[in-house]
């Protein structure tokens, strides 16, 4: 394998998916590429003045403008004449809350960038509050659980459905457990004339609470069980689906967690657990993951 | 017709100084309607329609990422230009320390107008006044031409490589935007001249992969902002050298820091920004004519702030009354209280006093102008207050 593009050295915690994310993404992309960050782990864990981790250029400005400042960087790349990759990473706290906007704009525009989020379901940087990407009744240090609350109140929100919604060309989500898998998407969606959005499943070692070595397994187990389905959209049309050869209990997923395990203590909770293994249940039958 | 003259027109001051943008060939423009700033994009808009102008022109979801294209753009080596007022600058705010920090050469025009709540259109200078520590230079003009000629010189100050800091271009909404007064028009090819192509000393660019943004701990952090002040304090020299450049091509002048009208004798002495200049001027002129030893000095650079300059060119007088269309709530007003600073370590005792007028386009008249003097004078023998609000309306408190 050749040099990767994110140099080691990077202050990310032991166990993080985010910089094996950045890396396969690297790989997929080449050196011919610009990337775009939000204000994230990423930024503060790879960018230490005066050390950076990165071996391509990289831009971060600020928290909720990514989308707006790459759009800047692709029609200058056009304008040059030149075929650079643009290529944003970003976490989900920046794509599913506060960039909204400027990645409403950039995907409603058209611009040839791709976005990438490493979604770990909360803003993590912060010490773990919740997004909009929090699923239902993890545990946030703003969706505690306690005597009146089973975590987050609400599911995830569904951002590959808003792409969709602007009408991306190429829409995908990823996990960090299919490098090869992720890796193709990406090289897919760089072919793309136009804007593609990649949502890769990116465990977190702290905000979940896993025993460290488990950030694969967990990743894995995600996509067995079903509620992470690797799905890939062309032009709006559904092109792509990973079967799931037998499919996990989402309680296999679940138990691994410290963000679950309130699930686990409470009688009450039997409930909970039953109406995330019934969302799984759905994808399964929606995506037809199980042949 | 004289060469001078060839290119007079009279024009709405948002087409002149969009003229004077296309003039500066910016590669990138990208701005989110507001009013009363709109027009100036407009017409930019349709000089790219028309292709009068190569440039590309983005049109966004907010002001906010309007200033956050640009800091992509600038990056990637791109001249480029907003314009915005009021709330849009106050969206904006974040953005705007971002592309000073990442010294970022962006000439935007600000449009002077009120902030909200309440809700107001009209002119005063209470956004950019507010906006004066985001680290980026700020120059207050006074008339269309004005406004026309400093925009180009910004750009020449904006990317001197000892400078490498943003600017705003400001101009008084409505009553500078939308006025049609005659004005001569930019030659494109002395602009060329006068402002060769942008030469950027660190791009994204994959051949030489450069990290932007950075994450800055304690231990490094104070130094960017040393840096940042330091490049203002240069900037000092770099206005008036380029405002004398332009006069050397263009023959048109308007001080570089400061300007003044019938100061040098002048015992009272009114300091102001703006567009309130040219009614200063005819009160001025009709107290004169009356024996009143009445004069102007102009900050035209209010970031940087010209210290010396200010010394040197009132430290003769007797009273300095300062006008301003900004406050700040719970103390006095920008300009007063900065110009109070600058005279503290100095050997200059003179009273200053100072007035807030013109909020939310609130006219002000020649007839508010000779209440102020009147004021001064009675300053001159003791000082009974040292802010006010003019023209306050007691009766509907």
């Amino acid at each position: 394998m050749e040099k990767s593009l994110l140099a080691p050295g990077h202050r990310a915690c032991a166990g993080c998916a985010m910089p094996t994310t950045i890396r396969l993404v690297l790989d997929a992309a080449g050196p011919n590429t610009i990337v775009v960050s939000p204000t994230s782990c990423l930024e503060v864990t790879t960018t230490p003045f005066p050390e950076s981790a990165w071996c391509v250029p990289w831009i971060h400005s600020l928290f909720e403008n990514a989308a707006a400042v790459a759009s800047g960087v692709e029609v200058m790349q056009k304008r040059m004449g030149l075929d650079t990759n643009v290529v944003i990473i970003g976490g989900d706290g920046s794509t599913f809350d506060i960039g909204m906007g400027s990645n409403s704009g950039m995907f409603e525009r058209g611009h040839k960038i791709l976005y990438v989020c490493y979604d770990n379901e909360a803003y993590m940087n912060t010490g773990v509050q919740r997004s909009g990407s929090t699923p239902f009744c993890a545990h946030t240090t703003t969706t505690p659980s306690g005597s009146q609350s089973q975590g987050n109140a609400r599911p995830k929100k569904d951002m590959p459905a808003i792409a969709l919604a602007h009408k991306v060309p190429y829409v995908a989500t990823a996990s960090v457990a299919y490098p090869v898998d992720l890796r193709r998407k990406v090289k897919k969606a760089l072919q793309v004339n136009g804007p593609s959005y990649i949502q890769v499943n990116a465990p977190c070692i702290t905000g979940w609470t896993f025993e460290a070595g488990l950030m694969i397994e967990l990743a894995r187990l995600a996509v067995e069980s079903g509620l992470w389905p690797l799905l890939e959209y062309e032009n709006g049309e559904l092109v792509g689906v990973k079967k799931v050869r037998r499919p996990k209990l989402v309680e296999e997923y679940l138990k691994l967690q410290g963000r679950y395990k309130h699930l686990f203590k409470k009688a009450e909770c039997a409930d909970m657990r039953g109406q995330i293994q019934a969302m799984a249940d759905a994808n399964i039958a929606k995506y037809k993951l199980v042949d | 017709m004289s060469e001078k003259t060839a290119n007079m027109k009279v024009v709405e001051g948002s087409y002149a100084v969009a003229h004077a943008v296309m003039c500066c060939r910016p590669d990138v423009i990208s701005a989110y309607p507001i009013t009363p700033q709109t027009h100036i994009v407009e017409n930019l808009s349709q000089m790219v329609a028309d292709g009068e102008l190569d440039s590309e022109f983005l049109t966004v979801d907010s002001e906010f990422s309007a200033l956050s294209v640009l800091v992509g753009s600038s990056a990637a080596g791109a001249r480029s230009y907003s314009s915005t007022t009021s709330q849009g600058l106050a969206l904006m705010y974040e953005v705007l320390y971002n592309v000073s920090g990442m010294r970022l050469p962006i000439v935007m025009n600000v449009a002077n107008r009120a902030l909200g709540a309440p809700l107001n259109i009209w002119n005063d200078q209470q956004d950019a006044i507010g906006a004066r520590d985001v680290g980026w230079l700020q120059i207050y003009v006074e008339d269309v031409q004005e406004a026309v000629d400093a925009t180009l010189q910004a750009y020449k100050i904006a990317e001197d490589a000892e400078i490498r800091t943003p600017i705003m271009v400001c101009m008084d909404g409505f009553v500078l935007t939308h006025v049609y007064e005659p004005v001569e028009l930019l030659d494109k090819e002395k602009a060329r001249e006068f402002l060769p192509a942008y030469q950027p000393a660190n791009i994204l660019d994959p051949a030489k992969p450069k990290t932007f943004g950075a994450f800055a701990d304690p231990s490094t952090y104070t130094e960017f902002r040393y840096q940042q002040f330091e490049a203002q304090l240069k900037a000092l020299d770099k206005i008036e050298k380029v405002a004398r450049e332009f006069e050397e091509t263009f023959g048109r002048y308007y001080g570089g820091l400061i300007d003044s009208y019938q100061a040098e004798d002048a015992e009272i002495v009114i300091v102001t920004l703006g567009s309130v200049i040219g009614t200063i001027k005819d009160a001025i002129d009709a107290m004169r004519s009356e024996g009143k030893k009445v004069g102007l000095l102009k900050v035209r650079s209010y970031r940087p702030f010209p210290v010396q300059a200010l010394r040197k060119a009132l430290k003769d007088a007797s009273v300095i009354a300062v006008i301003e269309k900004d406050v700040s709530i719970g103390s006095e007003a920008g300009l007063v209280t900065d110009l109070k600073a600058a005279f503290y370590n100095s050997n200059i005792r003179i009273p200053i006093i100072g007035f807030t007028a013109g909020l939310g386009g609130r006219d002000i008249t020649v007839k508010d102008i000779r209440k102020i003097v009147d004021k001064a004078e009675t300053a001159r023998k003791g000082i009974e207050f040292e802010f006010e609000f003019l023209n306050l309306r007691t009766e509907i408190l």
